[in-house]
């Protein structure tokens, strides 16, 4: 096969460390908030960074935002990325992760045509803005891509047999997963440390040309799955959860018949929510 | 591909910094056609400034005639107060007018960080490379001491030009580290903290009697500060106020307060705390200010080199101008440099004195000339400037403005025998006196 080619899905997001809430309002003001690259997604970047640093080949980074967008591509390109895609149009605007996934997907598949097919789609585990963790793996379902969420560690890639070997954080351990290329992978937090570019590649990305495709330029003809047309998510109130904390319980399933299971599971939930107990026997009784 | 690039790009001229001076300095070249290398060690240009600020349209409109069409401005200046504070009072000259709210107005607040960026994009846009994230940690000399780049914190990296502008502002080290420039003097510069008060945009507007995009400043001096040299400001911006104050650093030294206790006291004071109340503070910053004047300028060019803005000490403190001389500065020397670079002249301290030349018969060195007695004569008398006579004027107005059966000519005597007891008479003239020699 040819040379590692790796697309990393970057957003640029507000510095949620500087965000400040309207005295009045309660409002967000995001005038002068300074935009950094999603945290998670800098993890990512590292990983394909030293991935290509010891297979040789291309990182392409990759975002889709509104033109001030290319301030984060050129950081990544200053960090080591060798070329930057900024994929912006208004029709993308007011996207959810259904239509975010559709844009990157169709950005994907454009790069691929362009710059060779990629081995690897990197994401961050998810953005601090949005919080849904649904692009990575929305992408991946789209292309039919391989998927390895939650990555701590990319523990073996054998380009030869175009496998890939990772360490992934589950509930309860590490579990090790192997799957064949081309993959996505979305990387944790802490996995690695961001490299400080080097001077030449700093110098290299104040001068880059980005590469800038609108929806037509990334092969998107169907409009309708994009931007709010293309989003079903509706936001009916945002608003401050009360503070509160529950310990997470666990149902034993080994060796355990299905009724008891369930028994056990509704039990748990009549302890904490007997309203719901009442209605359910309320209904129960034909009431 | 891109990441076996080497820097082998050789650039016409290297800028250190992007605050005002090295924004101006790079814009200029740029637009006159030179390769421009610009380093900012912040992430991004004003990430390192101080907020709120006078932006004075004059010096900026000779780089950027057409600036008003899109910088970042939050009002223009229509009233400036100048108050004397003691404990409780202040004794003020406002000045308003209609004529501020003129086509093109000549002062504004602004809020550094936005404006640093929309002038960095100015560089940018006309054909500089700016790249941030990156110290310069020393100036790379030939063996004569001809300065031909700059070694970099990226891995020591360095990077080579004809010519290297030191834009580094107050602290910079470059300057420093090379011996081009002496160390600051605690004397010579002042620390000020800032904080930025947001408040509805109404709000503002009631409390200071605006409307539309006009805007007030006051500045302040007196009592707060506790006999240590040093001023109190307060800014309207569209959605925020800024507060600060500011005192040389020799004063913190000695003095009883600390930065942010002087500036609790303005805050709190009962001619400030009204106008502030009920807002959402952000945003605390330190940073220093060149107050030495004119004798402090340091040596301003040399083979290779030339210093702009803060870093050579150009602020007017009495006035606190200082973006506008960083501009000017900036510009001054850039077109110098355009000048020899089209003449194929050489970078030469010979050939670059006339940037001195330049400063001189400018705004920047003739203002520094006619206050270099002021930093001298505040210093002197500071326990009495910033102490005895703004609570003199106090008493005197109140003794003055109260009716209480006393006749007016029994009020004058009271007020002249309580100037005689907190400062004697030949105090009072010698200070007067120094004053006046100073200022002219
Ligand atoms: C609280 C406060 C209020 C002020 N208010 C006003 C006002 O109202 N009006 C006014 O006109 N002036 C005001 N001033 C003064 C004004 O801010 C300065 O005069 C002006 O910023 C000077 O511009 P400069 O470009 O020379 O330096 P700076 O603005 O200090 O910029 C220097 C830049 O160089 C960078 N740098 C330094 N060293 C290096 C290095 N080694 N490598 C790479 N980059 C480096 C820094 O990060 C910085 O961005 C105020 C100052 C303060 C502190």
């Amino acid at each position: 096969m040819g040379a590692l080619h790796i697309v990393v899905c970057i957003k640029q997001v507000p510095d949620s460390a500087q965000i400040r809430v309207h005295p009045i309002y309660n409002t967000i003001m995001r005038q002068g908030v300074p935009t950094i690259i999603n945290p998670y997604d800098l993890f990512a970047l590292e990983a394909a960074l030293q991935l290509r640093d010891q297979f040789g080949g291309a990182v392409t980074v990759l975002t889709m935002g509104p033109p001030m967008a290319e301030e984060s591509l050129r950081k990544a390109l200053a960090f080591g990325a060798d070329r930057a895609v900024l994929l912006t149009d208004r029709a993308f605007a007011g996207s959810d992760t259904l239509a975010t996934t559709f844009a990157l997907a169709s950005a994907v598949s454009k790069i691929g045509e362009t710059w060779g097919t990629p081995d690897i789609v990197f994401c961050g585990k998810q953005t601090i803005d949005g919080d849904t963790a649904q692009v990575g793996p929305g992408i991946a379902s789209r292309l039919e891509l391989n998927q390895l969420t939650y990555v701590a560690k990319i523990s073996k890639l054998d380009l030869e047999a175009g496998a890939i070997e990772v360490e992934r954080r589950a509930e309860g351990g590490t579990q090790l997963l192997s799957t064949k290329l081309p993959a996505l992978v979305t990387m944790l937090e802490g996995s690695n440390e961001m490299r400080r570019g080097s001077l030449a590649c700093a110098l290299a990305a104040a001068q880059a040309e980005i590469t800038v495709w609108n929806a037509a330029a990334a092969g998107i003809e169907d409009l309708l799955n994009c931007g709010l047309k293309g989003s079903p998510t509706i936001v009916k109130k945002v608003f401050a959860p009360g503070a509160h904390t529950v310990r997470a319980q666990q149902i034993e399933l080994q060796d355990r018949n299905a009724d008891d299971i369930a028994r056990d599971l509704l039990d748990q939930i009549f302890i904490r929510q007997p309203q719901v107990e009442a209605d359910l026997m309320r209904m129960a009784s034909g009431q | 591909m891109a990441s076996a690039q080497q820097p082998n790009d050789k650039f016409d001229v290297i800028v250190i910094g992007a605050g005002p001076s090295g924004n101006a300095a790079a814009y200029v070249l740029a637009r006159g056609g030179l390769r421009v290398l610009q380093l900012e060690r912040g992430e991004y240009p004003g990430s390192k400034n101080v907020q709120g600020a006078i932006l004075y349209a004059n010096a900026l409109e000779q780089i950027i005639p057409d600036f008003r069409d899109d910088a970042p401005l939050e009002r223009h200046v229509i009233e400036q107060r100048i108050w004397m504070l003691d404990d409780k009072s202040y004794v003020g000259m406002n000045y308003r007018s209609e004529d501020f709210n003129e086509e093109r107005p000549n002062r504004y607040t602004i809020i550094r960080a936005p404006f640093d960026k929309w002038f960095s994009r100015k560089v940018r846009d006309a054909g500089a490379t700016i790249v941030c994230e990156t110290t310069v940690t020393e100036l790379i000399r030939t063996e004569a001491g001809r300065v031909i780049g700059v070694r970099t914190d990226r891995d020591g990296a360095v990077v080579l030009a004809d010519m290297v502008i030191m834009a580094e502002g107050v602290n910079g080290l470059v300057g420093q580290r090379s011996g081009l420039r002496p160390e600051l003097k605690p004397d010579s510069v002042a620390l000020a903290v800032k904080e930025m008060h947001f408040l509805p945009r109404e709000t503002i507007d009631a409390r200071f009697n605006l409307k539309g995009a006009e805007g007030v400043v006051i500045e302040a001096m007196g009592t707060v500060t506790d006999g240590m040299v040093g001023t109190a400001f307060l800014y309207t911006n569209q959605e925020s106020i800024s507060v600060g104050i500011g005192c040389l650093v020799s004063d913190f030294k000695t003095g009883t307060a600390a930065p942010y206790e002087l500036l609790h006291r303005f805050k709190t004071h009962p001619a400030i705390a009204p106008l502030l109340e009920g807002a959402e503070v952000k945003e605390y910053a330190a940073h220093l200010i060149p107050e030495g004047g004119y004798n402090s300028i340091p040596q301003l060019y040399g083979d290779g080199w030339l210093i702009v803005g803060d870093a050579g000490q150009f602020v007017n403190a009495v006035h606190r101008e200082g973006s506008n001389m960083a501009m000017t500065s900036g510009r001054l020397a850039a077109e110098l440099v355009i000048k020899l670079h089209r003449m194929r002249e050489p970078f030469s301290s010979e050939n670059l004195a006339e940037y001195h030349t330049m400063l001189k018969n400018s705004f920047v060195m003739k203002d520094l000339k006619k206050y270099k007695g002021i930093p001298g004569f505040l210093h002197s008398s500071s326990k009495h400037v910033f102490g005895t006579y703004p609570r003199l004027l106090s008493q005197a107005a109140q003794t003055w403005f109260r009716v209480d059966g006393a006749d007016k000519r029994e009020k004058e005597r009271q007020i002249v025998s309580m100037m005689r007891k907190d400062r004697s008479f030949s105090g009072l003239i010698s200070d007067a006196f120094k004053l006046v020699r100073a200022w002219r």
